[in-house]
């Protein structure tokens, strides 16, 4: 059945999943729905420990089962080893039939696939899978669906029961010994713990694990002792040198620092750049840059943003410290000085939910003025895919892409038109992952080009005269004029994963890969 | 006649390696004058003959919208330059820019091999354009000559590097070395009438020095400036813009003189001061550097 | 033109490709071997590429080998044909605009 992005997608995988196709953004707008509650043990008698030995001890007294969903947060990034310490303990343990629900996997977590292959793990729902994880699974050694969902996408899905977590661990780099945890101090400081909030509220067993236990009460707390079942201390729950670096170096790539300029353009000349603006910005050269180039022009017209939220670096937390922003809020930090910077009183940590969650009464990014996003190909319809790279592997996350891009009013993707041979401005992107509904300017090496939905901004832009105008399609024929019409890539049938829409329908579908092969002659 | 590209403007020319593709590939989104694309020193000896079929391609088939491309060949003294001057004519690039020049000799040598070259492939005699860049203490003594070589010479440019070598010093960032030759080159050319190009500056690290030195080879009268990397571009463009101020005098001054001209009047006057002829080419030209620069809306 | 000796031209850097020429015997045809960080979009235009350039060239023999790193068709035959010709041994006097088109 062909959805709204005109994906089509296999009836089997509608059956195999009880999903429906992607309707368009606003479908379940005003949808009533309820929400689903964990099973809890209370904790009544006063001579209760929680602490356990090991994470052996900590399986067994949560029950741990064949066939059981566990959940993990990402914000050690690549630093991160707890994900392979539970499963390679579970892997002991001969458990199988595992799902991992995880708000992101990378390569800290390659150890893994030998337990895809034996068939301990069988599903994975992830914002993405980087690594040699994103490998086996697009060579289909993963026995069920890897689910990709957005940041607000993975939180509906646990909210509304359709994830079920059996138990979560917590990664805290400080916690006491009754469950209270925090993402800031320790050895493996991260600042915030916003993947694991729907974790804490919605999981039936929550298990701390820290390499740093701290006096009780560890306050105040990021997740609460109400929701933790168990705490287990280890001697290394990270790799800090892997979880933040230092602030990356403002970019001199040329390339770079043109798109940046173009984007700041952007947001000078629309109408949503005036005084209390909200904005949110990724890592990438030319991200950082425009808001360096932004700076300038907000101080020249003595104008402040309201508020900055999403994942922060260093140039986000100057505007914070310089006065330029109200208030910064906070689900994950890239580098130390953001870290750092949770110490500002206006710096305020969120959840991922109230961030991005699609169906709570109203998430944070809903309130965007613009966010500025990155994408590895970007289509004539405006269709983005920040997943699957151009060889068919699944290489990249979600991450929040689909979430602020619907919520933001003005959504600019910046990114550059060609990637050595490939063009990232094409006629069909190899997989949907963020609907062309949702994207309103994209900014490139070559040109701008208007979503013509957005004939307002178009206008402002026109007037303006400050960025070089082009339609998607004539940046597309400038890409093919330069590289040639690429062919699509051969996959072979069998879906191995699918693109959960942030409401949870189905947006693509992602088949297993093959070699290629070239046509007889 | 003269050729009608000779005195197109050239704030900026950026070398290229022509044995990197990813670097030819598209130089032209960085919006320099002209690029370089190098034959000479940034090439290994041992892939002088790959950069070669690079560079006729590259002519051939990438469309550098606009942008002059100039090839730099191999010196006189290498077995390397006649081949060199094959593939650009061959491959059609707008100017060769010879290195090491010394005496007016060394671009007659060069000027004798384009216009076989021009016979063996077609190519209309007096297309292909040249340059002489002056890289010795000889060259500079000579430069005056140099300059009224050839009627193919758009200009000359200062090659700092080889020419402090020569003079027993180096470039100490001061510019003081440079002195004498850059005033040497820019008076040549005037009086020649062609135009003459700074040499690069190599620290990319210290943009601070690098404005400073273009805004002083501009004032000293220099055409423009020789860049090795994309971000020196937009400094140079920045700097070779004239002012409002500027762009209006010259409007008047070109119309002044347009007008009373037609009419047969000699004596021109601007905001009620008398000028001279001699304002116009200046004039002219600032508005030339206005349009490049996006900043001129006139219809002159 | 003949491949007479083993030749190798381009780089593995990106947007670059290196050729590899190797004799065969006469009459055993073109064997050609390519592999591309682009083959799935790019692939048959690589082959097309290369084979075109061949012909021009007029090598009927020869093992020719393609690691590409996306390079663009005008640097596909830059470096088929610098490696031909190096495999002759011929420098100057290249016929630009001839058969190197």
């Amino acid at each position: 059945m062909l959805n709204a992005v005109g994906r089509e997608i296999p009836d089997e995988i509608l059956e195999q999943t009880g999903k429906e196709p992607f309707q368009g953004n606003h479908y379940k707008d005003g949808v009533p729905f309820t929400k689903s509650g964990p099973t809890i043990i209370p904790v009544m008698n006063n001579e209760h420990s929680k602490l356990v030995k090991d994470l052996h001890e900590a399986l067994v007294k949560c029950g741990a089962h064949d066939g059981m969903t566990i959940s993990f947060h990402h914000h050690f990034r690549d630093g991160d080893l707890v994900v392979c310490m539970v499963m390679e303990e579970i892997h002991r343990m001969g458990l199988k039939n595992i799902t991992i629900c995880a708000s992101s996997l990378g390569k800290a977590h390659n150890a893994l696939v030998p337990m895809i292959e034996d068939g301990t793990i069988t599903n994975i729902e992830s914002s993405g899978v980087r690594g040699n994880i994103g490998k086996a699974i697009s060579e289909g050694k993963l026995q069920g669906l890897a689910v990709m969902r957005s940041h607000g996408g993975r939180v509906r899905a646990i909210v509304t029961g359709e994830t079920h977590v059996d138990i979560a661990f917590i990664g805290a780099p400080t916690c006491d010994d009754y469950g209270n945890c925090r993402g800031v101090g320790g050895k493996t400081d991260c600042g915030v713990l916003s993947y694991s909030y729907v974790d804490g509220n919605h999981a039936d067993k929550c298990v701390a694990i820290t390499d740093c236990l701290v006096p009780y009460p560890n306050y105040p707390p990021h997740i609460s002792q109400t929701k933790i079942d168990y705490v287990c201390v280890v001697d290394a729950i990270g790799d800090p040198s892997k979880i933040a670096t230092g602030a990356a170096k403002p970019t001199t790539d040329q390339r770079k620092l043109l798109m940046a300029e173009y984007c700041t353009q952007v947001v000078a000349n629309t109408p949503y750049f005036k005084d209390g603006f909200s904005y949110q910005t990724g890592v990438g050269g030319a991200s950082i840059a425009s808001t360096i180039s932004l700076t300038k022009i907000m101080e020249e017209r003595g104008i402040k943003m309201g508020f900055g939220v999403g994942g922060l670096t260093k140039p986000m937390c100057d505007l914070l410290d310089n006065g330029l922003v109200r208030v910064l809020l906070d689900t994950q930090d890239f580098d130390l000085d953001a870290i750092k910077n949770v110490k500002n009183p206006n710096h305020h940590r969120i959840s991922a939910g109230a961030y991005a969650n699609p169906l709570n009464k109203g998430a944070f990014v809903n309130k965007l003025d613009y966010v500025i996003l990155a994408s590895l190909e970007v289509d004539i319809h405006f269709n983005c895919n920040v997943v699957v790279g151009s060889d068919g592997y699944i290489t990249g996350a979600q991450g929040g892409h689909p979430d602020t891009a619907q919520g933001a009013k003005c959504t600019i993707v910046i990114c550059p038109l060609l990637q050595g041979r490939i063009p990232a401005i094409c006629t069909d992107v190899t997989t949907v992952t963020t609907p062309g509904e949702s994207i309103d300017v994209v900014v490139t090496d070559y040109g701008v080009a208007v979503n013509p939905k957005r004939q307002d901004l178009l206008e402002a832009l026109q007037k303006a005269d400050c960025v070089p105008l082009k339609t998607i399609e004539e940046l597309r024929d400038i890409a093919y004029s330069i590289v040639g019409e690429p062919q699509p890539v051969q996959f072979a049938d069998r879906v191995v994963g699918i693109i959960e829409a942030r409401d949870g329908t189905i947006m693509d579908v992602v088949r297993q890969v093959k070699p290629f092969a070239f046509k007889e002659n | 006649m003269s050729h009608p590209d000779k005195k197109r403007l050239r704030r900026s020319m950026m070398f290229l390696n022509c044995q990197k593709p990813s670097l030819i590939k598209d130089p032209y989104i960085y919006k320099p004058d002209s690029i370089m694309l190098d034959l000479e020193d940034a090439v290994a000896e041992s892939e002088k003959d790959a950069a070669r079929y690079s560079l006729y391609h590259a002519l051939q088939e990438i469309d550098y919208r606009g942008v002059e491309r100039v090839v730099r060949i191999n010196g006189l003294d290498t077995p390397h330059w006649q081949e060199d001057i094959r593939v650009c004519v061959a491959g059609g690039c707008d100017v060769i820019r010879i290195p090491k020049v010394e005496t007016p000799n060394d671009v007659r040598v060069v000027e004798r091999a384009v216009a076989i070259a021009e016979g063996e492939f077609g190519v209309p005699q007096g297309r292909t354009l040249l340059m002489a860049a002056i890289e010795s203490c000889m060259g500079v003594m000579n430069v005056y000559d140099t300059c009224r070589s050839s009627d193919r010479l758009i200009g000359i440019a200062l090659s700092g590097g080889d020419y402090t070598k020569d003079l027993q010093t180096s470039i100490s960032g001061t510019g003081v070395e440079l002195n004498g030759a850059r005033q040497q080159l820019i008076i040549a050319a005037r009086a020649a009438k062609v135009q003459c190009f700074d040499t690069v500056y190599t620290n990319l690290n210290d943009m601070e020095g690098f404005r400073n030195e273009v805004q002083m080879i501009k004032t000293m009268g220099f055409d423009g400036k020789s860049i090795i990397n994309p971000r020196q571009i937009p400094i140079v463009h920045e700097i070779y813009t004239p002012t409002a101020k500027d762009i209006v005098f010259s409007e008047k001054v070109v119309r002044e003189i347009d007008e009373k001209k037609a009419k047969g009047i000699g004596v021109f006057t601007v905001d009620g001061k008398m000028i001279d002829i001699a304002f116009y080419d200046g004039a002219k030209r600032t508005i030339e550097l206005a349009k490049a620069a996006g900043v001129y809306k006139g219809d002159l | 033109m003949r491949i007479k000796q083993p030749a190798v031209a381009g780089t593995l850097e990106s947007s670059d490709c290196m050729v590899t020429v190797e004799p065969v015997e006469r009459g055993s045809g073109i064997s050609l071997e390519i592999d591309s960080v682009v083959i799935h979009q790019y692939g048959e235009a690589i082959r097309k590429t290369v084979l075109e350039t061949l012909d021009r060239l007029d090598i009927a023999d020869g093992y020719i080998r393609v690691n590409d790193k996306g390079a663009l068709d005008c640097t596909i035959k830059a470096r088929v044909e610098c490696a031909a010709y190096r495999s002759n041994g011929q420098r100057s006097q290249l016929p630009w605009g001839g058969v190197i088109q």
